[in-house]
């Protein structure tokens, strides 16, 4: 393959929020699959544990692909995506009839400020789209100041030290054996 | 004197520190004309390597002028220009004299705690933790070489600094690890990593006769680099590094496998590597191995190994099955520097490498914190930064 002298622009504060936002989402995730149930009582919402499961389905998703993906973009988007979503379930839990309506608003401050955070991150990555910029080119770095034909096989005349020979089942066969006698 | 001093992770500071002084018979002191920061420098300054200090002056690359010598140094004397190995080696325990000098017994002052970490010590090296002695480092104005009478090697006044100041660490590094593959002419050798350790391995095991050397990494400009020195190219955000490497050795794998990357593999580019850093983060687990793993998958049944990328301590799920089924060799180490530095020099002289072809950025000592940065970030194609103090 011929390698591209070109490549996405680099906006290492966006894509270290994006990797600590991805850490975050699967730790989050982890949470809301192992103890639905406790974090629904908390919120005063017992009905929706199956939601908070499926949550933390979506976070990990999330949260895997933030950190994986070489096009953090479309990942960064699905979790403001998913705190539209997460904000919409908290909102019903906001109600007056709650009596833990204490605990649903901190919950809902934090979504909101973690969506703030989403919304920054994924404007600065999308910030340029597609953009590339020239890296500079070392294709005349041989460092073989007689040339290339020159260089291979140029230390011919060295001798591997006996500690750093290859085992003898290797050996170039050479029509032969390389059994070691 | 101005020296780039350790101020915790991702701190590096120019600061004003006091001179050194000889300490020993054999010591030497050094006004370093040029130094550099090497890969194994970014694995202390990410945090990864136990045993560093406030304050600990960084760099084992390093070259310049002896000023001073002790009075029982009669090998170097006054105004010699000298490369100084990374590794500090006494030249006379049973290790040196059978030219393990990385493994010196004498030179790490702190061998005691070595002992306890590794079980047996290993040589002291400049800059480099405590655990290998807490010898000062030579990213500075001067510097105090230790045993200065067995390691400082002459260099002459034909060549530049920058032909020979690798002569340090990087280049023998990057020609042990492929002297460790006993290259024979029919061999695929294979690197993982094109940083300038394995920018050395790539040329050194074409300079010793390989039928193809393959170069592995994503960076752009690392992978024209090693294009340019003739090496097949894999960028493996795009394609299999396994296929390709089965495609190119009609499904057999390569003979010889060179691991220059070490315990700092991408952290989000495979899923072990995810796996390694949620394990790294909750403290379960030092290193990142993934090219390890696939090294040994990939490799031909019967190969060798070679592992100059720099490992810190407990590694996770290693296919070690495949590794003792297919009968696989490691070798593996820090440089025996002097080993190999007289013949890299004769090398170097006589035109079979030009190793200053791996400089991108030349600055002075002040402007190193930022490099180091941009370094360790592979930023404005950074592949290897030169200082002159």
């Amino acid at each position: 393959m011929s390698a591209p002298l070109s490549r996405q622009p680099a906006d290492p504060t966006a894509h270290g929020i994006a990797q600590a936002l991805g850490w975050f989402s699967i730790g989050l995730g982890v949470l809301e699959i192992l103890a639905p149930r406790k974090m629904a009582r908390t919120l005063g919402m017992p009905r929706a544990r199956g939601v908070l499961a499926g949550y933390g389905v979506r976070e990990i998703a999330s949260g895997v692909g933030l950190l994986w993906a070489k096009d953090r973009r479309p990942w960064i988007w699905s979790r403001v995506g998913g705190d539209a979503l997460d904000v919409a379930t908290l909102a019903t839990g906001l109600g007056r009839r709650n009596p833990q309506r204490g605990a649903s608003g901190l919950a809902m401050a934090m979504v909101l400020g973690v969506t703030a955070l989403d919304i920054f991150c994924a404007a600065r990555l999308s910030a340029a789209p597609g953009r590339s910029v020239p890296v500079r080119d070392y294709s005349a770095r041989t460092g073989w100041p007689h040339g290339a034909a020159a260089a291979r096989g140029a230390a011919g005349d060295f001798r591997t030290p006996r500690d750093m020979r290859a085992p003898p089942g290797l050996r170039h066969l050479n029509g032969g054996s390389a059994q070691p006698t | 004197m101005r020296a780039l001093c350790y101020h915790g992770k991702q701190d590096i500071r120019c600061d004003t520190v006091p001179d050194p002084r000889i300490e020993d018979p054999r010591d030497a002191i050094i006004k370093v004309t040029s130094c550099a920061i090497c890969g194994s420098d970014l694995h202390l300054y990410d945090g990864f390597m136990p045993g560093m200090e406030n304050g600990d002056i960084m760099g084992h690359e390093f070259m310049g002028e002896v000023m001073e010598v002790g009075r029982g140094n009669t090998r170097l004397k006054v105004g010699d220009r000298v490369v100084v190995p990374f590794t500090i080696i006494c030249g006379e325990c049973e290790q040196c004299r059978r030219g393990n000098y990385s493994v010196c017994e004498r030179s790490n002052r702190n061998k005691d705690v070595a002992d306890k970490v590794f079980g047996h010590t290993t040589a002291g090296l400049f800059g480099y933790t405590h655990l290998t002695g807490g010898y000062a480092g030579g990213q500075a104005e001067y510097v105090r070489v230790p045993y200065a009478d067995a390691s400082a090697v002459k260099v002459p006044s034909t060549l530049t600094d920058e032909q020979v100041l690798f002569l340090g660490d990087i280049f023998p590094t990057g020609w042990q690890a492929a002297v460790a593959c006993d290259i024979e002419p029919t061999d695929t050798v294979a690197v993982w990593g094109c940083g300038p350790v394995g920018q050395f391995a790539i040329r050194s095991a074409i300079m010793l006769g390989a039928k193809q050397v393959v170069a592995i990494d994503n960076v752009p400009e690392r992978l024209v680099m090693a294009k340019a020195a003739g090496a097949i190219v894999i960028d493996f955000d795009q394609e299999s590094v396994v296929e390709r490497l089965n495609d190119l050795t009609q499904g057999k794998g390569p003979e010889k496998c060179i691991d220059a990357v070490g315990l700092e593999a991408h952290a989000s580019r495979s899923i072990d590597s995810l796996y390694d850093r949620a394990k790294q983060a909750m403290m379960l687990e030092t290193d990142r191995p993934h090219v390890l793993r696939e090294i040994m998958y990939v490799c031909r049944p019967a190969g060798t190994i070679s592992v100059p990328g720099v490992y810190g301590g407990l590694l996770d799920k290693i296919p070690f099955g495949a590794f003792m089924n297919k009968g696989l060799t490691m070798r593996t180490g820090q440089t025996h520097v002097n080993r190999w530095t007289d013949d890299l020099l004769r090398r170097i002289e006589e035109g079979q490498i030009d190793p200053s072809f791996v400089i991108t950025h030349r600055a002075s000592l002040e402007e190193g914190p930022a490099l180091y940065k941009t370094f360790r970030d592979k930023q404005d194609g950074c592949v290897k930064v030169v200082l002159r103090p």
